[in-house]
């Protein structure tokens, strides 16, 4: 009935312990009685970067959601076509707002489905990448001994791989579609979570509180399930908030390298920006607008992730 | 010391023979028959065959594997499909480009990160501090392509300052005993040759420095203003010494600690970067013949890079930490 905790000085926040990792983030604030996410809350209203970045965050959603909503015409139709030539892309009127792309399109309308697009890609990949790293973290961290072992010499070998290279190869196995960027992106973030999950559940494990529990006769899953989880999730939240932004440049980065959805028809920023590199003279805002939408929901995304990491850090809460 | 490096490269022996074996799975995990999909729309019954008898596709997996990891040990590290050339001789000729590149880049990044970050500490709350802050989060959430298409468009297509693409003008007829452009035109004494190659580089270096510019900066920024509150900065201030010995030796030498680590973690960003930036610039290294590569389904090529990738990654790691252990005496005693 004994759990196996760490010795002290162990590997906790040491090689495998990511530096950004707050372990004590998910201490109660005792002094305050104020529990932590209410503490966290009180602190991010108050952070004018923070409401910044959910407010970038909320239009991008709003505008994903409601993007047939918002839209004039019907993304892809490419009903203007012949409009189009080498030389010439038309330029904003009243019709359209920002003007047309280079395949004929209603460039206002693309960059609205746009959203749409990386929101999906952006939140499933992380999604999946924090699934499965945070099950092989819990893993490691949970059980320890051989399987950490296993887990972790797994994880330094993805790790020995650029995310970019890792996610190309993916891609390369699952064929070119929607799923396979998304699957290939997410796997690129599994050995980020599997190893902050595992240090903070680590350094979670060798505080007072589980000595207490372990003391109390409480059985080891319901330890592992009931405290030290709980208390390890706040690092991890922060991450994959800041990990969505990661997800969306890398979608468009995918789409650079030829990997993305090949379904010219499906708007999607990273791909209108390499379509739109051989207009550039005629029509450079066909590849400015849609990086900055990338560039602009990637700040919100790290505004908002980083105002919550100093919002959950104890040290910032006096 | 030396063995503190011996144990470090024993380490990277399981994570090398599982990233082999991750590779060879690799190759076949890809979709179809692996010489089909290796031969892509040039698939003949012939060529099929003849990749077969080659890779010995047709052999046991395991068996297939050891030959696979014995090739490798006699340093064959498979051909390309398209070239047929073997992987090892790209290899080799490319990365001089993409080592003058990413060494550029990281340079530029230190250079002007290390104290710009120190500035920012030292200087909180105060206006340059908020405009260092905001320029380096622009950065790192700029995308490397997109930075890279745009210096491209503005100094290159329309001011036309700078060079669009390639390592050198090939007007120039230069000759390259190491492949290093800038080098090979101080050791031939062919300065045009230098200047123009510096000159190709300067965009480049640019787009592939900036993320790590900006997370050089914030690190920086966040350490050195840790380390101004310890107290033994407070007692080097309180017993007269001079501000500049006191950043010098007491300020800096215990903050750039994390940052000479952010260092060795952006190695691999810098390859990932490096493809991205070297395909928009047509710049002739490692990154733009990946992305050709990954292109025409080039996948012995794609294998046999990340394999050589990771090594050189995982010996940049260990190169900082030894770093490490130079600049702080207490790694070196646990």
């Amino acid at each position: 009935m004994s759990i196996d905790l760490p010795p002290a000085g162990g590997p906790v926040g040491g090689h495998y312990g990511d530096s950004e990792a707050h372990p004590e983030a998910g201490i109660d604030d005792e002094g305050k009685g104020l529990s932590l996410w209410r503490g966290a809350w009180q602190r991010l209203r108050r952070n004018p970067s923070a409401i910044a970045g959910a407010l970038i965050v909320l239009t991008f959603v709003v505008i994903a959601i409601a993007a047939p909503l918002l839209a004039p015409y019907e993304p892809g139709s490419a009903q203007w076509s012949g409009e189009v030539t080498p030389t010439d892309v038309p330029g904003p009127d009243k019709d359209h707002l920002l003007g047309l792309d280079r395949f004929g399109s209603d460039l206002y309308t693309q960059l609205l489905f746009g959203a749409r697009q990386s929101l999906v890609y952006g939140v499933v990949s992380t999604a999946i990448g924090l699934v499965v790293g945070a099950f092989l973290g819990i893993l490691s961290g949970g059980i320890g001994g051989w399987v950490d072992t296993a887990v972790m010499r797994v994880v330094d070998i993805m790790l020995s791989i650029p995310s970019l290279l890792l996610a190309v190869s993916v891609a390369a196995v699952l064929g070119q579609n929607a799923y396979s960027v998304m699957i290939a992106i997410g796997a690129a973030q599994v050995p980020i979570f599997a190893r902050l999950l595992r240090g903070s559940m680590l350094a979670q494990a060798r505080s007072d509180y589980v000595l207490a529990a372990n003391a109390l006769g409480i059985r080891r899953q319901r330890i592992v399930f009931g405290h030290i989880l709980p208390n390890a999730l706040g690092p991890t939240i922060v991450q994959a908030t800041l990990n969505l932004a990661t997800a969306i440049i890398e979608v468009a980065a995918l789409s650079f390298l030829g990997l993305g959805e090949s379904d010219p028809a499906i708007a999607e920023w990273g791909r209108m920006l390499v379509a739109a590199q051989d207009r550039f003279d005629a029509a450079p805002r066909l590849a400015l607008l849609p990086g900055a939408a990338i560039a602009i929901t990637a700040l919100g995304f790290t505004l908002f992730g980083e105002a919550l990491r100093e919002a959950l850090d104890p040290r910032t809460r006096r | 010391m030396l063995r503190f490096v011996l144990r470090r490269l024993a380490l990277m022996v399981p994570v090398l023979v599982g990233l082999s074996i991750l590779l060879f799975a690799w190759l076949r995990a890809l979709p179809g028959d692996p010489a089909r999909s290796m031969l892509g729309q040039r698939a003949t019954p012939d060529g099929i065959a003849r990749i077969n008898e080659a890779y010995g596709f047709d052999e046991p997996l395991v068996q297939q594997y050891f030959s696979y990891v014995r090739a490798l040990l006699s340093g064959d590290f498979g051909s390309s499909i398209k070239t047929g050339r073997p992987v090892f001789d790209s290899f080799v000729e490319q990365f001089p480009a993409t080592i003058e590149l990413a060494v550029t880049a990281l340079t530029l990044a230190v250079v002007i990160g290390v104290p710009l970050g120190y500035l920012a500490a030292t200087h909180q709350g105060r206006l340059l501090d908020t405009f260092v802050i905001s320029g380096s989060l622009l950065g790192v959430v700029t995308p490397v392509f997109f930075l890279a298409i745009l210096l491209k468009l503005v100094f290159a297509d329309w001011l036309t300052w700078l060079p669009t693409s390639l390592r050198q003008d090939p007007r120039i007829d230069a000759t390259h005993p190491t492949n290093f452009y800038i080098l090979d035109g101080l050791m031939t004494r062919e300065w045009d040759a230098v200047w123009n190659a510096g000159l190709h580089l300067i965009l480049p270096a640019i787009a592939l420095g900036t993320i790590p510019l900006a997370i050089i900066v914030r690190i920086t920024r966040a350490s050195v203003s840790e380390v101004l509150h310890e107290d033994y900065v407070r007692t080097a201030e309180s017993k007269g010494l001079s501000r500049r010995t006191v950043s010098r030796r007491h300020v800096l030498r215990n903050a750039l600690l994390p940052v000479v680590t952010t260092i060795g973690l952006q190695a691999g960003l810098l390859f990932s970067g490096a493809v991205l930036t070297e395909t928009v610039f047509a710049f002739n290294g490692i990154g733009n013949y990946l992305f050709e590569a990954i292109s025409s389904r080039d996948y012995p090529v794609l294998q046999g890079y990340i394999l050589f990738i990771a090594i050189i990654y995982a010996l940049i790691n260990l190169l900082v930490d030894v770093a490490y252990g130079l600049i702080d005496p207490r790694v070196r005693v646990s």
